[in-house]
């Protein structure tokens, strides 16, 4: 067991972790609060796969803009600041059941790939990725175009999420 | 032009004058007879230079004007129809256009032309008079026929039907012809069609020679099928003649005798033998011209004049020939017994028209040939004028009707007349030598001749029955004659009528001379060679020419004292004994001979009418009119409707309603209904359920695709 | 010296962790914080092959940064949403928001 495998269990351990607390937890907001730590064990996962790009943007755009956006979502759709009734509706036990079985599914499919036990190949020596993704990202020949529509996709959600929400009164 | 063309136009003036008369000169009277007298005379002039010019050939029998075309295709060969004038075309020829042409013009003075229109005539009955001023004080004039045009543009197509039947060489032109004049006759007799008596007369007349034209159209039938054509010349081959009369046929006929038997049959028809007789007497109801010319000029010669052509054929069948001998000599005896009996004027002559065509047809039967042409052609000439004589008798009679104003008196009853001798000498004189013609009075009437010559025939060759008939009949015709000459023309007036009786103008008078001229003269031209005295002064032209026309020349009978004096006898007898018993007699109920047997004809038209009429008529009206077309064909159609209706509502109520619109209709929308009710229920309207279908979805075909070996 | 598989094992765990949350919670929020943890999952998918591919090629970082766009966009309009409708009908319960039916 290397040094590298232990982390990466730890990692794991904690994201899988939080990410069942945030579905289980009867309180919205720890759930949003579990989900904070969740997407910070994501952040962690991405910098052990040497994308450190990723990493920082999945924490300065997850957790700082998306799960502050659910807390402020959870906090404007509490009918009190009480939390009653169950959190599980009807048929969580066939939900239970589907996750389980999708989880078994992809299990069972991955096994028959034999690419799986691969291991990294090293990062060449000079090769910086941050520039190459920030180059491509950029780049006509290569990915400006989905950049492009993200950004208005982005744009899209902007203007359709202030009219949706918009209160007139 | 050639003769042969000449001969084809010979009908053409008067079917012009009937398509003009018709369609443009209706209107305009003058104009309608001048197209009509105008189209009579050509044919007349045309007929004379080819009657001229038919004289000047030698043995025109052999080679005759004829021509023809190709008319009709009959596979590979042709049916031709053509114009053929041998020696008794032009005999015939001659005669029928004279008499026509002497008929027309007689027709202008008889429908008064010149004359006002009546008071109250309509179109469709007879003129009665018109009322003028005259030197201040009115009287009643005769007045002119108000359709008027139409009778002459009749009178046109029935010439033209005759000159088609005179010139044609075929059968079938000549039954064409035919057909024409039986048309006709029925238009002309019934030309009064406002009188319910003259309707009935025309159809009786065309009802009664249609049933003839049946028969004679079987024969041609027959002939055809027989020989392959029409034409006479062909059919008198030699090799032709002797095949059919060599092939036997139904009930002891050989085929000619059959076919000429069936077209005999049409002559019994058209020339009003017995039994087909009782057309004749009321086709008086048409005017006199028409009654002369049917009766005398035109229609039955034609009859006779078609058993002439076909004699070839006739005389290869001796049981043919003694049918025809017999209905001849029986008609000529039966008709004179009739006409002894009869008053009106026109009667009288119509039984006598019967009675001589008997005569003549009996004259074929014994094989009589010359004998029947010559009797066929003086009896046109004379009974022509006999009948336009009577015509003439009526118009002064009437004349007098309207002078007295008595219109009960019957202008045609012969004993409302009498004297009628001094006011209409004219009249008179003519009728009497056409009278004496009817009679056979010896020498110096064309009639003596040819009747003395039917009588030479039948004694000669051994027809002793004919012959005694025959001599019977001829005393009944010289009797009856000279009654009815008595009772007309001699004597004292018999009633106011009579004597204000007048003398008719020249266009009525003129043809009457004519004629008596012609009914005097024309007998010479037959004088029999063996004849005492007389014979052999002339040549016996007739005999020579005619004769030309049969293939075997028929030789001159030779002379016998019994036929001579026989003639001589009831002819004379007849005459004088008409008078004598005549004489004195005023009125029906001195008349002894007024049996009601006799008057009444011999009832022969109540036995047709129990034996015929009156079936056919129960035939129409009850069982085709009231059970065949009203009860069944009717009742056929009238079922359909409710038929249909009861079909509809049955398949309306038991297929329509139940299965259709409650089974699949309703029942189809109540099945995807209860389906729908049922599928509804996955319409949740919850987001997380519609997820949870969808993986279901996705595991479930991902398991089949592995379970079927496409995925991992 | 971490195989493939272990990231994609742990990614398969997210996932079905998410699906569990979208399927089975009460709340409207709750559900899209299920979608959340999937699209994560994704992601990380995504950077593992880019790490044990050919690292040349950015492919994978591009697909992930899109992603993560996509996942913003996202969020934001159905948090609206869910706003709008508690709003509305004055409840976030997933259940009872379910008018989009017969």
């Amino acid at each position: 067991m290397t040094g590298e495998q232990i982390v990466f269990l730890v990692v794991a351990l904690f994201t899988l972790g939080s990410g069942f607390m945030v579905v289980t937890t009867r309180n919205l907001v720890h759930a949003a609060l579990w989900l904070v730590s969740t997407l910070f064990g994501v952040a962690v996962a991405y910098t052990l796969l040497d994308a450190a790009f990723l990493a920082v943007v999945q924490v300065v755009v997850y957790i700082g803009a998306i799960a502050i956006l659910f807390i402020f979502a959870v906090m404007l759709t509490r009918k009190d600041l009480l939390d009653q009734g169950p959190q599980m509706n009807k048929n969580w036990w066939f939900g239970a059941l589907l996750a389980v079985s999708t989880f078994g599914g992809l299990y069972f499919l991955l096994q028959g790939w034999d690419g799986l036990s691969k291991t990294a190949t090293a990062i060449p020596v000079g090769f910086d990725a941050v520039t190459e993704l920030g180059t491509e990202l950029v780049s006509p020949a290569a990915y400006v175009l989905p950049f492009e529509v993200a950004s208005v996709l982005l744009v899209a959600a902007l203007v359709g999420a202030v009219y949706v929400a918009f209160n007139k009164k | 032009m050639t003769t042969e063309t000449l001969i084809w136009l010979i009908p053409l003036p008067p079917a012009l004058a009937f398509f003009l008369i018709v369609l443009l000169t209706n209107k305009s009277k003058a104009l309608s007879h001048s197209v009509g007298v105008g189209a009579a005379i050509l044919s007349w002039l045309a007929s004379m230079v080819v009657f001229v010019r038919a004289l000047g050939v030698e043995h025109l029998g052999e080679e005759p004007f004829a021509s023809s075309i190709n008319w009709l295709p009959t596979g590979s060969t042709w049916l031709k129809i053509g114009v053929l004038i041998d020696p008794l075309g032009a005999a015939v020829l001659f005669f029928v256009s004279i008499t026509i042409f002497m008929i027309f013009l007689y027709s202008v003075g008889y429908h008064n032309f010149g004359q006002p229109a009546g008071d109250h005539d309509r179109k469709g009955l007879p003129p009665h008079g018109a009322t003028i001023e005259e030197h201040g004080h009115k009287h009643m004039v005769p007045s002119v026929e108000p359709m008027y045009s139409r009778f002459f543009a009749f009178l046109a197509l029935f010439a033209f039907g005759m000159y088609v039947l005179v010139v044609s060489d075929n059968l079938l032109t000549m039954f064409v012809g035919w057909e024409i004049m039986g048309l006709c006759s029925y238009l002309l007799i019934g030309f009064w069609y406002g009188k319910e008596s003259a309707r009935n007369a025309a159809i009786k007349a065309f009802m009664t020679t249609r049933i003839g034209d049946v028969f004679m159209l079987l024969g041609i039938a027959f002939l055809y099928s027989a020989t392959g054509t029409l034409t006479f010349r062909e059919i008198f081959r030699e090799e032709t003649l002797h095949a059919l009369a060599s092939v036997p046929s139904f009930w002891g006929f050989s085929t000619a005798g059959m076919i000429a038997l069936l077209l005999f049959i049409g002559t019994v028809g058209k020339s009003a033998q017995f039994p087909l007789h009782v057309w004749l007497p009321d086709a008086m109801e048409g005017p006199t011209p028409v009654s002369a010319m049917i009766h005398a000029a035109t229609m039955v010669s034609a009859g006779v004049y078609a058993v002439i052509r076909m004699f070839p054929l006739l005389s290869l069948d001796p049981q043919t020939m003694s049918i025809v001998a017999f209905i001849g000599a029986f008609t000529a005896l039966f008709a004179a017994t009739i006409a002894v009996a009869q008053n009106d004027i026109k009667r009288v002559l119509a039984y006598s028209t019967i009675s001589q065509l008997g005569f003549m047809i009996a004259a074929l039967g014994v094989g009589a040939y010359i004998a029947a042409v010559f009797h066929l052609i003086t009896h046109a000439f004379f009974k022509a004028l006999l009948f336009l004589g009577s015509g003439s008798v009526i118009h002064g009679m009437e004349h007098g009707v309207l002078h007295t104003g008595n219109h009960n008196v019957d202008p045609q009853d012969m004993f409302n007349m009498g004297g009628l001798k001094n006011k209409m000498p004219i009249t008179f004189w003519t009728f009497l030598i056409g009278g004496f013609a009817l009679s056979g009075f010896p020498i110096i009437t064309a009639g003596f001749w040819s009747k003395d010559e039917i009588f030479a025939d039948a004694f000669a060759n051994g027809h002793i029955v004919v012959f005694i008939t025959l001599a019977t009949a001829a005393f009944l015709t010289a009797f009856y004659t000279m009654r009815q000459i008595t009772l007309t023309f001699l004597g004292e007036p018999r009633t106011k009528e009579a004597e204000h009786a007048q003398e008719t103008p020249w266009t009525m008078t003129a043809p009457l001379v004519i004629l008596a001229f012609f009914a005097v003269t024309y007998g010479w031209v037959g004088i029999p060679e063996h004849f005492p005295v007389l014979g052999g002064l002339v040549p016996n032209w007739f005999h020579e020419f005619v004769g030309g026309t049969l293939a075997e020349h028929p030789e001159a009978v030779e002379f016998s004292w019994v036929p001579l004096l026989t003639s001589l006898g009831v002819a004379l007898g007849g005459l004088f004994f008409g008078w004598f018993v005549y004489r004195n007699v005023n009125s029906p109920a001195e008349d002894k001979l007024q049996i009601p047997v006799l008057r009444n004809k011999w009832y022969f038209d109540e036995i047709y009418d129990f034996l015929f009429v009156k079936p056919a008529t129960w035939f129409a009206e009850i069982f085709v009119y009231k059970w065949m077309d009203k009860g069944l064909i009717d009742g056929v159609l009238h079922s359909f409707g409710p038929v249909t209706q009861g079909l509809g509502s049955v398949i309306r109520n038991y297929i329509d309603l139940p299965v259709i619109n409650r089974f699949f209709g309703d029942g189809s929308a109540d099945v995807t209904y209860w389906f729908g009710g049922k599928l509804r229920a996955v319409q949740t309207g919850r987001v997380q359920h519609y997820l949870m279908f969808a993986l279901v979805t996705f595991v479930v075909i991902g398991a089949v695709l592995v379970a079927f070996g496409l995925l991992a | 010296m971490v195989p493939l598989s272990w990231y994609l094992i742990f990614a398969a765990a997210l996932f079905s962790m998410g699906l569990f949350g979208v399927l089975s919670r009460r709340n409207a929020v709750a559900i899209l914080l299920g979608i959340e943890l999937m699209l994560n999952a994704v992601n990380i998918n995504l950077a593992a092959f880019w790490r044990y591919g050919n690292v040349m090629d950015m492919a994978g970082q591009v697909f992930a940064i899109i992603v993560f766009a996509v996942a913003a966009a996202e969020v934001s309009v159905g948090l609206a949403l869910v706003i709008s409708v508690y709003r509305r009908r004055n409840t976030v319960v997933a259940d009872e928001i379910d008018m989009m039916k017969w």
